[in-house]
C-alpha cells in the first residue's frame, strides 16, 4: 500500500524542514517527497490525502504512558491504550513497568512487546524496573530486559529512597547505554500528601505535598547522576526548583534531560478546588509561579520533552474520597491541543512544539523514531492545529475517562495518524 | 388595580373599642385574660387591645407575640421559605383565656397553625379570635369570636390592613387584582 | 434575604449575609428550645440521615435533637471507617440511604471533602458536620452565635485561635465566618501546627502565646491530638502544654472580659488549666445549647431552599 500526502505544511524538526509540500510512503517507509503529483493522482493503489491547511509532522513520541497491561486491564490493555495514543496522534508510545507482575525481567518485557505486536497499533517500548518489583532493593534483571527490548529503567511512582541503590542501578546501566529515569520524590517529605502544599491544600484540609520533596530528590538524582556518568531522565518536571536544578546542571555538562507533562503546564492546584479527584496526580499540580518556571524552561529547552504521564484509572476508582482515589489522569488524546496553546501563548514555536513531542523525547530514549526522513519508518501525523474542538471524554479511546479537561475548548484535531505506513487512526 | 377603603383610621378605632368590650362582656373582665398576637400587624391590634383593656380595667393583661412560620401547612409545597421569626410567650397559658389576634381572616389556615403552636405552650381553658377583616373563603371549619368587619370578596381580590405602625396610617383596603 | 443553598459544607462559600441569616433564624430556633414542648411541626415528613464515619456522640446527638425538635424522621447510620474502606464505598452508602428517603443527609467523615462528593453525586441536602481536616460548619456557625450572644457583636472583636490549626477543621470554619463577619483574627500555636499559607487569608500567625492573645475579647481553644506527638509536631504534651495551655497568668495579657471558648472535649491541665476550664464551662454549655439552635437554623433554611420547585 501506498500513500500520497499531498499539499500539507511539512514540519520535521529532526531535518530542519518547514515547507509546504508533498509525501510519498510505500511499503511502510517514507519513500520520497516528490515535487509534482500528477503521476500519483491517478494510480489507483496510491491512497491520496489532502493535506491542504494541515501540518504534517513525525508521528508523536510519548516516552510516559501507563498501559495497565498486565494486572489492570479495567483501567487500559495495551490494544486501548495504542488506541488512544493513535487517536492522539502518537506513533510510539514508551510504557512504564508498574504492571502487575510489575516490568522487572526479561519475560514480562517479552509478553508487552508479544502483545504490542499482536493487538497494539502503535510503536510501544517498555521501560525496565530499576529494582526487584520496583521495591527499591535490589536490581531488576535490567540487562536481560534490555536484551528483549527495555529502552529504559524507571521505579516510576515508587522513588528508589536509597541512594546508595540509584548509585548502582546507574553505575549498572552504563553497560547499556540506556538512561535511569526518575521520578523524583522524597516519600518520606511527601508522607501521606495527596495534593500540592500551599494555600489551596490549607484551605481544603487536604495534606500537602511540598515542593521540596520533588526538589530535593532532582539533587540527589543529578549529584549522583554526577558521580556515575549515567543518563539521568527527571520525569514529570512540576517545580520551580527542579527547573532551576536542572538547567543548573545541564549547564555544567551532567547528562540530564527531562520531560514535562501538558497537565503540569497548563494547570496549577486551583484545579483541586472542589475536589475534583481528576485533578489528583503525582506529582502534584503545583503553583502559579511553578508554572511559570515550567513555561521558561520549556521555552530555554531546560525541558526537553513533553510527555503525558497517561494514567488510566477507571470511573469507580475516582468517584470516591479524594485522600483515596488513585494519583493520575490520561493524557494521550488531550497532548496535542493542550501542546498547541504554548504556541498560540508565544511560549513556544510551533517547530520547537513538535520538537518535543517527536524527536527531542525520541533522542533521550534512542528510539529512533520521531523523524520523517526519507528511508525512514513512516510514522506521521497529519493535523489541523486551528480546528476548533471541545473535548469530551466519552469520545475517548482509552478505557479510562479520568481527564480535568474535559468540556473544554481548545484548537488542534488529529486527521490521520500513520504507523509503519498504515493509516491506524482517521477523524 | 383598583383600590377600595373598607375602613378608615376613624373606624379602626371604634372597631378596637368595640372588640375590646366584647372580650371583656364575654370573659367577665380581664382576670384571666392573655392576648396573643399573630406576626406581624397581629400583633399591633393586639397592643391596641391590651391597651384598651387596661383603660377600662386597670388591669394589663399579659401579652404575647408568635411566628406560625414553623407550624405552617404548605411548608412542603412552597420553594422559598418564609424568614422565621421569634415567637415570644413569656407567660403561662395554662388554663388561661387566650385571644388570639390577627388582622384578616381568610382560609383559617394560620389559626389552625396559631392554635397548634398555642397548644405546644400549655392547655389553655379556651382559645378565642379577634380579627379585623373576616374576608370569607374558609377551608377550615374555624370561626372568628370578634371581627371587626365582614365582608364578601373574590378570592383575585387582595384585603389589606395598614396600621401607623408598620404603614404609617391607619386603613383597610381591598385591592381588585 | 433568601437561602438559596441546598448544601451546607463549609463557612468558606458562604456570605457574610447567609451566615447572619443562620444566626438570626438560631435565635428563633432557641426560643422553641425554651419552651415545655420543645418540637415544632417544620420538617414534618422529611428525613434527616445522620452517616458518621467517626465516632461522635457529642455532635451526632446535638443534631439528632435539632431534627427531632423540627419533627424530622431520624435515621442513624455509625460506621467506621476502617471497615468501610474495605467494604461499601461512600457513594454507594449515601445512595442507599437516598433511595430510602433522605432528604437531607448529614456527615461526618475522617476525609476532608468526603460531603463535596455527596453533594456532586446525590440529590439529597448535604450538611458538613465535619470533614478531615477541612471545614465543621455548625460547630464555627455556634461559636459565631455564642461569641455574637456575649459580646452582642462580631464585628471589630479581636479573635485568637489556638493550637493545632494545620488538622483542625473547628478552626478553618472559624477562620472564614469570624473573616467575614469582620473580627480580626489571630492564629497561635507551634511552627510546625501553623501552615504558613494561611497568611494569604490576610490573618496574623504567631508562635508565642502571649503575643497572640495581647487584648484579645475571645480566645477559642483548639483541642490537641495526643497522636500529634509522634509525627514531630512537638515534642511532648508536657511541653506542648507549657507553652501553648492557657493558663491564668497567661490570661492576664487578654483583655478584663475575655471569653474563653474549648470545643470540647478538654484535656485539662493540657489546653486549659484546670481553673479556667471551669471559668469557661459556662461557655461550653451555652454552646452546647446553642449548637441545637444553629442546626434547628441549619436544616430549616437548607430544607427550604433543597426542595425542587
Amino acid at each position: 500500500m501506498s500513500i500520497l500526502i499531498k499539499g500539507g505544511r511539512i514540519i520535521d524538526p529532526s531535518q530542519g524542514i518547514d515547507e509546504t509540500g508533498n509525501i510519498f510512503i510505500e511499503n511502510g517507509e517514507i519513500k520520497s517527497y516528490p515535487k509534482t503529483t500528477k503521476k500519483f493522482d491517478k494510480d489507483p493503489d496510491v491512497t491520496v490525502i489532502n493535506a491542504k491547511g494541515k501540518i504534517v509532522s513525525p508521528g508523536f513520541v510519548d516516552i510516559h504512558v501507563h498501559l495497565r497491561e498486565p494486572g489492570f486491564e479495567h483501567k487500559e490493555t495495551i490494544r486501548s491504550g495504542c488506541e488512544s495514543a493513535a487517536a492522539g496522534g502518537f506513533t510510539s508510545i514508551v510504557c512504564m513497568p508498574n504492571t502487575n507482575p510489575v516490568n522487572d525481567n526479561a519475560s514480562v518485557t517479552e509478553y508487552i512487546l508479544l502483545k504490542a505486536r499482536t493487538e497494539g497499533i502503535v510503536n510501544v517500548f517498555p521501560i525496565g524496573a530499576i529494582t526487584k518489583g520496583e521495591m527499591g532493593e535490589g536490581l531488576a534483571q535490567i540487562g536481560e530486559m534490555y536484551e528483549a527490548g527495555c529502552v529504559g529503567v524507571s521505579d516510576d511512582g515508587m522513588p528508589v529512597m536509597n541512594a546508595k541503590v540509584m548509585r548502582h542501578a546507574m553505575e549498572y546501566v552504563r553497560a547499556f547505554d540506556i538512561p535511569v529515569i526518575s521520578h523524583a520524590e522524597d516519600k518520606n517529605l511527601s508522607g501521606t500528601g495527596v495534593m500540592n502544599e500551599g494555600y489551596v491544600s490549607t484551605k481544603l484540609g487536604l495534606t500537602g505535598i511540598p515542593c521540596a520533596s520533588e526538589d530535593v530528590m532532582v539533587s540527589r538524582d543529578i549529584t549522583v547522576a554526577e558521580l556515575t556518568g549515567a543518563r539521568l531522565h527527571i520525569c514529570h518536571v512540576s517545580t520551580a526548583g527542579s527547573v532551576r536544578l536542572i538547567r543548573a546542571a545541564k549547564k555544567r555538562g551532567v547528562k540530564v534531560t527531562a520531560e514535562v507533562t501538558p497537565h503540569h503546564f497548563t494547570l496549577t492546584d486551583e484545579a483541586v478546588n472542589e475536589y475534583d479527584t481528576n485533578a489528583k496526580m503525582n506529582p502534584p499540580l503545583r503553583g502559579k509561579k511553578d508554572r511559570e518556571a515550567i513555561l521558561v524552561g520549556l521555552k530555554d529547552g531546560t525541558l526537553d520533552a513533553i510527555a503525558t504521564d497517561h494514567a488510566p484509572h477507571s470511573e469507580d476508582e475516582k468517584k470516591v474520597e479524594f485522600d483515596i482515589a488513585p494519583f493520575g489522569i490520561v493524557g494521550l488524546e488531550t497532548a496535542l491541543p493542550l501542546s498547541l496553546k504554548l504556541v498560540e501563548d508565544g511560549v513556544l514555536t510551533i517547530n520547537q512544539m513538535i520538537s518535543k513531542l517527536t524527536n527531542a523525547p525520541s533522542e533521550i530514549l534512542n528510539l529512533g523514531k520521531g523523524t520523517i526522513k526519507v528511508g525512514s519508518a513512516a510514522d506521521v501525523v497529519i493535523f489541523d492545529p486551528g480546528k476548533e474542538l471541545t473535548v469530551d471524554r466519552e469520545k475517548f479511546h482509552s478505557k479510562s475517562k479520568n481527564s480535568p479537561f474535559d468540556g473544554w475548548k481548545l484548537k488542534g484535531k488529529v486527521n490521520y495518524t500513520i504507523v509503519n505506513g498504515e493509516i491506524v487512526y482517521s477523524s | 388595580m383598583a383600590e377600595n377603603v373598607l375602613m378608615d383610621s376613624e373606624t379602626i378605632k371604634r372597631t378596637i373599642v368595640r372588640i375590646t368590650s366584647e372580650i371583656l362582656e364575654k370573659n367577665k373582665g380581664a382576670k384571666e385574660l392573655v392576648v396573643i398576637g399573630i406576626r406581624t400587624r397581629g400583633v399591633h391590634i393586639a397592643e391596641r387591645i391590651v391597651n384598651r383593656i387596661e383603660k377600662l380595667e386597670g388591669i394589663k393583661p399579659p401579652m404575647g407575640t408568635l411566628d406560625i412560620t414553623l407550624y405552617r401547612d404548605d411548608l412542603r409545597r412552597k420553594t422559598e421559605w418564609p424568614k422565621v421569626e421569634k415567637t415570644e410567650i413569656p407567660f403561662s397559658v395554662e388554663d388561661k383565656e387566650v385571644v388570639l389576634v390577627d388582622d384578616v381572616i381568610y382560609t383559617g389556615r394560620t389559626t389552625r397553625a396559631a392554635l397548634e403552636e398555642i397548644m405546644d405552650f400549655g392547655r389553655p381553658s379556651s382559645i378565642q379570635l379577634a380579627a379585623m377583616v373576616d374576608r370569607g373563603h374558609r377551608e377550615l371549619p374555624i370561626q372568628a369570636d370578634y371581627v371587626g368587619i365582614k365582608v364578601n370578596t373574590l378570592s383575585t381580590e387582595e384585603v389589606r390592613v395598614h396600621l401607623k405602625e408598620t404603614d404609617g396610617k391607619d386603613e383597610v383596603i381591598v385591592l381588585k387584582g | 434575604m433568601k437561602f438559596q443553598r441546598k448544601h451546607i459544607l463549609g463557612l468558606e462559600e458562604l456570605t457574610a449575609e447567609e451566615i447572619t441569616l443562620v444566626l438570626d433564624t438560631a435565635e428563633s430556633m432557641k426560643e422553641v428550645s425554651e419552651r415545655d414542648v420543645k418540637k415544632v411541626p417544620a420538617l414534618r415528613g422529611v428525613t434527616v440521615c445522620n452517616l458518621f464515619y467517626e465516632p461522635s456522640t457529642r455532635t451526632r446527638s446535638s443534631f439528632e435533637i435539632a431534627e427531632k425538635r423540627l419533627s424530622a424522621d431520624v435515621l442513624n447510620f455509625t460506621l467506621s471507617h476502617s471497615s468501610v474502606s474495605k467494604g461499601e464505598t461512600l457513594l454507594d452508602t449515601a445512595r442507599n440511604l437516598e433511595a430510602m428517603g433522605a432528604g437531607v443527609i448529614v456527615i461526618r467523615h475522617p476525609m476532608s471533602g468526603a460531603p463535596w462528593l455527596l453533594a456532586k453525586e446525590l440529590n439529597s441536602s448535604i450538611i458538613n458536620a465535619g470533614d478531615g481536616s477541612h471545614e465543621h460548619p455548625s460547630q464555627a456557625l455556634l461559636d459565631l452565635f455564642t461569641i455574637r450572644e456575649i459580646k452582642g457583636k462580631i464585628k471589630g472583636l479581636r479573635v485568637v485561635i489556638v493550637g493545632d490549626i494545620l488538622h483542625s477543621r473547628v478552626a478553618r470554619s472559624n477562620i472564614w465566618g469570624l473573616l467575614k463577619l469582620g473580627a480580626k483574627v489571630r492564629l497561635v500555636g507551634p511552627p510546625t501546627l501553623i501552615p504558613k499559607y494561611i497568611e494569604n487569608a490576610k490573618i496574623r500567625t504567631f508562635y508565642n502565646l502571649d503575643e497572640a492573645i495581647e487584648g484579645a475579647d475571645v480566645i477559642i481553644m483548639l483541642r490537641i491530638q495526643m497522636e500529634r506527638q509522634e509525627s514531630e509536631y512537638f515534642p511532648s504534651l508536657r511541653e506542648y502544654s507549657r507553652f501553648y495551655g492557657l493558663t491564668r497568668e497567661k490570661l492576664r495579657g487578654a483583655s478584663e472580659d475575655v471569653t474563653v471558648m474549648h470545643p470540647g472535649p478538654i484535656n485539662r491541665g493540657i489546653e486549659l488549666s484546670s481553673d479556667i476550664a471551669d471559668d469557661a464551662g459556662s461557655v461550653i454549655l451555652d454552646q452546647v445549647s446553642n449548637g441545637i439552635a444553629v442546626r434547628m437554623a441549619m436544616f430549616y433554611l437548607v430544607a427550604s431552599a433543597g426542595r425542587d420547585a
